[in-house]
């Protein structure tokens, strides 16, 4: 069980079901969820990569490097998407299609 | 330079710029600016008459100043123009200087109130500086233009009043019918210059002295020439032009249609007499000499007064040209001298006459009368006696009675024929046709004073408003009568049946150029010889026929009526003037108007219609080819068809840009599926 393909196929499904977040919510927190998904599935495939890949631990600083920037990423998205509430009284995508109102 | 081609050049150049001015500002001046004219005119009056009194002062016959400068210069070809001032110019100019300056005065009051009247005396102007060309010329170039001016000044005069159809139609007659003549003229002219190679007079005498030009050509040569003088001074086949004429302004008759102008074709005649052969000359009599009793034969039966003088100017022109044809040419060009004095005064007498009956007329409202026709006068010789005693004297000078001018140069052209026909008998014909036109010539002449100014009026309800005219246009008949005394043309004699006087002795007759030709002292001799005769039988003729024309119009005693029945088949040939209007309009105009419709049913029908518009219907088609592919291949299918694809593309894509990020990002994936598939299979 402990090898790299078991590794990928997990990491596979995780980007998979974050890419189908994206494509299929209409509320705009799933999507951010949805992306958090796929940045997670990529943090796998680092650290994977880097386990199985002779790459020391540069895939784990990666990962970090990743996490740290989701963090920043999910503040300034969260951040959006209170002000497009505030404008829109929504946060639903589908309807949010200007830039001001 | 010499003073004398100063004063030419003065009198040739001020009548020229009065024109321009007239012309360009005439209608702002004050007075309508017939100052400018008649002061340009009176300076040169004044100079010519300066130049006058310098030949008495020469008093030498073979007095000639010449000055001349190449005008074109095209290597072998050259064009030289200039002036020829001897005894015949100065004399030719100081007439034309006089009778134009008495023109321009008598036109002050006699044109008043015209509404064109500064162009009139731009016009007028105009005349006097071409005519000064033809008389200042000294070669053919000079001599030809001045001759198309004065053709056209002419024109323009007789047209003066456009408005009536009549003066238009003349002015276009005169035109053209001197075109016929200038064609001769033009190939007489090319003539000479072919075989000489010079235009300027000196070289073609010496030409024809040398024989370059002789024989047949010459005498074609100097026929061409004399064609010129037949259109220009009225000769009989071209005659037609000047009776209508009179449709111009009085002053216009008596100044261009009297007087001067029609006098060029005498003068060029009389200046190159002497490349005329024998031949050409017996031509010319015979010309003159018909036109004189001709044109007398149709002037006993004129109604209108002017036509009368009119027909009396071919008459006597012919004389002239008979003169010239016997070779008698100075006795030609003495007459052309007095005949201007005497027949513009009588110009000016029946201008005088129908300035007061139109007033006439005008005062009782009648406006359909015409205040030229003889019928309606009678007895204005009370009403208007300084009219009628210059009239009656310019009629005793053209009858030839002693004591006034046209006594003694009638007389020389008498006497030239009869010594002419004396040399010639089988000639006899050229003193018949001479004597006869004098006889005519008193008679109409006195029927024409006795009709206008003697008997009772013919209508008493205009005769109450005929006056005399006022100073200007007396002035000129004063003078003018007063010129046709003979004192002024045998001074320094005072014999009125005298055959000499200054102008004998300033103009001499001179040898003819052509080898064999007429030589001076046996044309002299001649004269000398029947000049007795002459005089004793033109005072026969003379008497003669002024005793008829009393006989027939003053006692009455013969009714004009009888007599005109009487011989009433020459009576009508006289009064439908020998029906030669309907000759040319029958065997002339028609043919050539048919002509012209054939050669434009030619040229519109079948020439224009078929080729003509037959190439452009051929391109049309072929355009209409090339257009097609040029619209349906090029345009619609090339530059359209870009055009038309990516708007057709435009349309399709636009469905998949529906702003929807999602659906982006399903795109996305779709491509990097379709990518990673491709790039791994």
């Amino acid at each position: 069980m402990d090898q790299l393909q078991t590794y990928l196929i997990v990491a596979a499904i995780l980007f998979s079901l974050g890419l189908f977040a994206v494509m299929t919510r209409r509320n705009a927190v799933a999507v951010l969820m949805g992306i958090e998904l796929i940045l997670n599935a990529a943090n796998i495939n680092f650290l994977a990569f880097a386990r199985f890949g002779g790459m020391n631990i540069s895939g784990q600083v990666f990962s970090l490097f990743v996490i740290v920037m989701a963090a920043a990423e999910a503040a300034v998205a969260l951040a959006i998407v209170i002000n497009i509430f505030n404008n829109f009284k929504s946060i639903n995508i589908d309807e949010v299609n200007q830039l001001s109102r | 330079m010499n003073i004398f081609i100063k004063y030419a050049l003065v009198i040739y150049f001020l009548p020229l710029l009065a024109f321009i001015i007239q012309t360009f500002f005439g209608n702002k001046l004050p007075r309508k600016g017939d100052w400018v004219s008649i002061g340009a005119i009176l300076i040169t009056l004044t100079l010519a008459i300066s130049m006058f009194a310098g030949m008495l002062l020469n008093y030498d016959p073979d007095f000639v100043v010449q000055e001349s400068f190449t005008w074109m210069n095209l290597g072998n070809f050259k064009i030289e123009i200039g002036f020829l001032i001897d005894n015949m110019t100065i004399i030719m100019l100081l007439v034309v200087a006089l009778i134009s300056s008495m023109s321009h005065i008598y036109s002050i009051k006699y044109m008043e109130g015209d509404p064109r009247y500064h162009r009139y005396f731009s016009f007028l102007s105009l005349f006097t500086f071409s005519m000064n060309g033809i008389v200042l010329a000294d070669n053919l170039v000079l001599l030809y233009m001045s001759w198309e001016l004065v053709g056209l000044s002419s024109y323009l005069l007789i047209g003066f009043w456009f408005e009536k159809d009549s003066a238009s139609n003349a002015g276009k007659k005169a035109f053209l019918t001197n075109r016929v003549g200038d064609i001769g003229f033009f190939i007489g002219i090319m003539l000479f210059f072919t075989a000489i190679g010079s235009f300027s007079y000196s070289d073609l005498f010496a030409g024809v002295q040398a024989g370059k030009i002789a024989g047949a050509t010459l005498t074609v040569a100097g026929i061409g020439l004399f064609m010129g003088a037949v259109g220009k001074s009225a000769q009989f086949p071209l005659h037609i032009w000047l009776p209508d004429a009179m449709e111009g302004p009085t002053p216009v008759s008596a100044l261009i249609h009297a007087a001067t102008m029609v006098a060029a074709g005498v003068y060029m005649m009389v200046r190159l007499f002497g490349v005329m052969t024998a031949d050409a000359l017996l031509v010319v009599a015979y010309i003159g000499g018909f036109t004189a009793l001709f044109a007398s034969l149709i002037a006993i039966t004129r109604k209108d007064i002017k036509q009368v003088l009119a027909y009396s100017t071919v008459s006597q022109l012919g004389y002239m040209i008979l003169s010239v044809g016997t070779g008698a040419y100075i006795a030609a060009f003495f007459h052309l001298l007095t005949h201007a004095m005497f027949k513009a005064n009588l110009f000016f007498g029946a201008g005088s006459v129908i300035h007061s009956m139109h007033h006439g007329l005008h005062k009782i409202d009648d406006h359909d009368t015409d205040p030229q026709d003889m019928n309606n006068m009678g007895g204005l010789k009370s009403k208007m006696p300084v009219t009628y005693i210059s009239m009656l004297v310019g009629s005793l000078a053209i009858s030839g009675v002693p004591f006034f001018s046209g006594f003694l140069s009638k007389d020389a052209i008498l006497a030239g024929t009869l010594a002419y026909a004396s040399h010639n008998p089988a000639h006899f014909l050229l003193p018949v046709f001479g004597f006869g036109a004098a006889l005519l010539t008193a008679f109409y002449m006195f029927r024409m004073i006795f009709l206008t100014f003697h008997n009772e009026p013919k209508r008493e309800d205009i005769f109450g408003h005929i006056h005399e005219s006022p100073a200007v246009m007396k002035l000129p008949l004063i003078l003018l009568s007063i010129l046709s005394l003979f004192i002024f043309y045998t001074l320094p004699h005072f014999n009125p049946f005298s055959d000499m006087g200054w102008f004998k002795h300033l103009m001499e007759y001179k040898d003819s150029f052509v080898p064999g030709g007429i030589l001076a002292h046996s044309t002299e001799e001649g004269l000398h010889h029947s000049h007795m005769t002459a005089m004793i039988m033109s005072l026969i003729v003379a008497a003669f026929g002024i005793g008829l024309a009393w006989l027939m119009y003053f006692k009455r005693s013969i009714s004009a009526e009888k007599v005109a029945l009487a011989i009433k088949p020459l009576y009508r040939l006289s009064s439908g003037k020998f029906f030669i209007d309907e000759l040319y309009t029958k065997i002339l105009y028609k043919p050539v108007l048919k002509l012209a419709d054939a050669v434009a049913y030619l040229d519109w029908d079948l020439y224009d219609k078929y080729f003509i518009n037959g190439f452009g219907r051929v391109t049309t088609f072929l355009s209409n080819i090339v257009g097609k592919i040029d619209y349906e291949g090029i345009d619609q299918t090339l530059v359209d068809g870009i055009g038309r694809s990516a708007n057709r593309a435009g349309k399709v894509l636009r469905v998949i840009q529906t702003g929807r990020v999602q659906q982006y990002i399903l795109f996305a994936l779709t491509a990097i599926i379709i990518l990673l598939i491709w790039k791994a299979s």
